[in-house]
């Protein structure tokens, strides 16, 4: 091994920081993390003397939590990624009460705490509206995808922003029509802008969508809730609620850097 | 070519970018617009190429009168070419793909048609080799031949070009030069703003001064370039020829 303790330690080119490290430097550092990490876990595991009888007990309702969140975030994902799309194109429309109606619907959901959201669209409206138990899932799924949609509607019109105005003006002399432009020109090339961001909102997703708890949706946090409920031993249920969100958001995280990386350096 | 320009003016909010302009041009086959920047010269280009709309005023090209309305300006707008001085091309499709897509989405080529036309002028123009590239891996010279191209695949009836040569090193602009001047050569009616004198005074068979909004001086090159008449003219290719 040809690495010094300084190459291992400290970044190459020094504050500047735009030089990647060694790979051995780099897995080194990440184990080091991780171990800090888990002799953190170790220690309270240690000191609270943890009984892991009732995860195992409810392995099997809070794996079907697990899943029922994987149905909800799937669906969801679909559901926010249109809604978005349609959000950003109505806050760029010429007609401005579709504009404006966007707009302020996109700030309100942003600006309201997603739990604050959720109890007042059951409640609220699903009250109001005299929805009963059936749509009890069908409006979780719509609020938590209102709330990301809001969010993925900003990372679609910056993407569309980020396409020049010297592009659509290119579009326009060669005669395409506003429906052409968006199709040949400006989405293709917004779409590299947008995916990493997206794909990272799809993080967010998945964790929020622990507070459809709260309205007594079966997902992966109300499992462990139950479990936990029974004998009032809640924190090992939630280490392994942590351990099933981390299964799936860390992947996809990862995902997201990796596709920014990789969009960065083909422009 | 036939233009013909009555009192159009062009007004950004209080500030009159294009002052009354008129002009009666018949058999002329390429004109060239000169003069100072902010003088008006990139405007009323535009407003020729149905891009801006002008606050009052009329147009004819070639005997028709341009309509300036949004589904009118749309087809005046495929009928020409226009150049810009840069970004033409679009930089996720490749040189080949640039010029294919508006022949098949916009004038209804198919697909055989389309690459037939776009490799026949690529080759004219010595570009086939680059034809799968995306412009970012071609140079300035090359990106802006590419965009004179995709301009005359569809067979316009002009070609408009806006300051093609204002963001090339010289070396560039020469190369896109010589095209332009094929181009003349071929028998095809240019439009040319610029800052290229000579280019201008060999090329143009009409050449027109603007200045603050207003046509300073027009007629043949040997008339604004050796025996102007307007101290305006006289004044600006002092300026600029002094280097």
């Amino acid at each position: 091994m040809d690495y010094l303790w300084r190459d291992l330690i400290l970044a190459p080119g020094g504050a500047r920081g735009d030089v990647s490290p060694p790979t051995v430097a780099k897995v080194l550092n990440v184990a080091l993390a991780l171990v800090l990490l888990i002799v953190l876990v170790w220690v309270c595991l240690v000191s609270l003397h943890f009984n892991w009888t009732v995860v195992w007990d409810y392995r099997v309702d809070l794996f079907k939590g697990w899943v029922i969140t994987v149905e909800i975030t799937a669906v969801a994902l679909v559901l926010s990624t249109l809604g978005g799309f349609v959000l950003a194109l109505c806050q760029r429309s010429f007609v401005l009460p579709l504009r404006y109606f966007a707009k302020v619907l996109v700030e309100i959901v942003r600006c309201t705490p997603l739990l604050v959201l959720i109890y007042l669209l059951w409640y609220g409206l699903g009250g109001a509206l005299g929805i009963g138990n059936d749509w009890r899932y069908i409006m979780g799924v719509l609020t938590v995808s209102l709330f990301e949609g809001a969010y993925i509607s900003e990372i679609f019109r910056a993407g569309i922003e980020s396409v020049g105005k010297s592009q659509i003006e290119s579009a326009r002399a060669i005669g395409f029509t506003r429906a052409q432009t968006y199709r040949y020109v400006i989405i293709p090339q917004a779409f590299r802008q947008v995916l990493p961001p997206l794909v990272g909102q799809l993080v967010s997703l998945i964790k929020d969508s622990s507070l459809l708890s709260v309205i007594a949706i079966a997902e992966f946090t109300q499992s462990a809730q139950q479990a936990s409920s029974t004998n009032y031993d809640n924190l090992e249920t939630y280490f392994a609620l942590a351990l099933g969100y981390l299964v799936l958001t860390i992947p996809i995280s990862l995902w997201s850097r990796w596709l920014e990386r990789r969009f960065k350096y083909e422009t | 070519m036939k233009l013909s320009l009555q009192e159009v003016v062009k007004r950004f909010g209080t500030h009159t970018v294009i002052d009354r302009v008129s002009l009666e041009l018949d058999g002329v086959h390429c004109l060239a617009l000169i003069g100072p920047s902010g003088g008006g010269k990139s405007t009323l280009l535009r407003i020729i190429a149905g891009l801006e709309y002008p606050s009052s005023g009329a147009v004819a090209l070639n005997g028709r009168s341009i309509e300036y309305h949004d589904e009118a300006l749309l087809r005046h707008r495929r009928s020409i070419g226009t150049v810009f001085q840069a970004f033409n091309l679009f930089p996720h499709l490749t040189a080949f793909q640039n010029i294919t897509l508006p022949l098949e989405k916009v004038h209804g080529r198919t697909k055989e048609e389309a690459r037939d036309l776009a490799e026949g002028t690529l080759r004219r123009f010595q570009l086939l080799d680059h034809s799968h590239k995306k412009p970012a891996e071609l140079s300035g010279g090359q990106r802006q031949r590419v965009a004179i191209a995709r301009a005359i695949a569809i067979k316009p009836q002009v070609v408009l070009l806006d300051e093609p040569t204002s963001a090339l090193d010289p070396e560039m602009t020469a190369e896109v030069l010589e095209l332009i001047e094929e181009l003349k050569q071929e028998g095809r009616d240019l439009l040319l703003v610029t800052h290229e004198m000579g280019f201008a005074r060999r090329l143009a068979d009409r050449v027109a001064l603007l200045s603050e909004g207003r046509i300073a001086e027009i007629g043949p090159p040997e008339q604004i370039f050796g025996a102007s008449q307007s101290e305006v003219t006289q004044g600006f290719l002092r300026r600029v020829l002094k280097y």
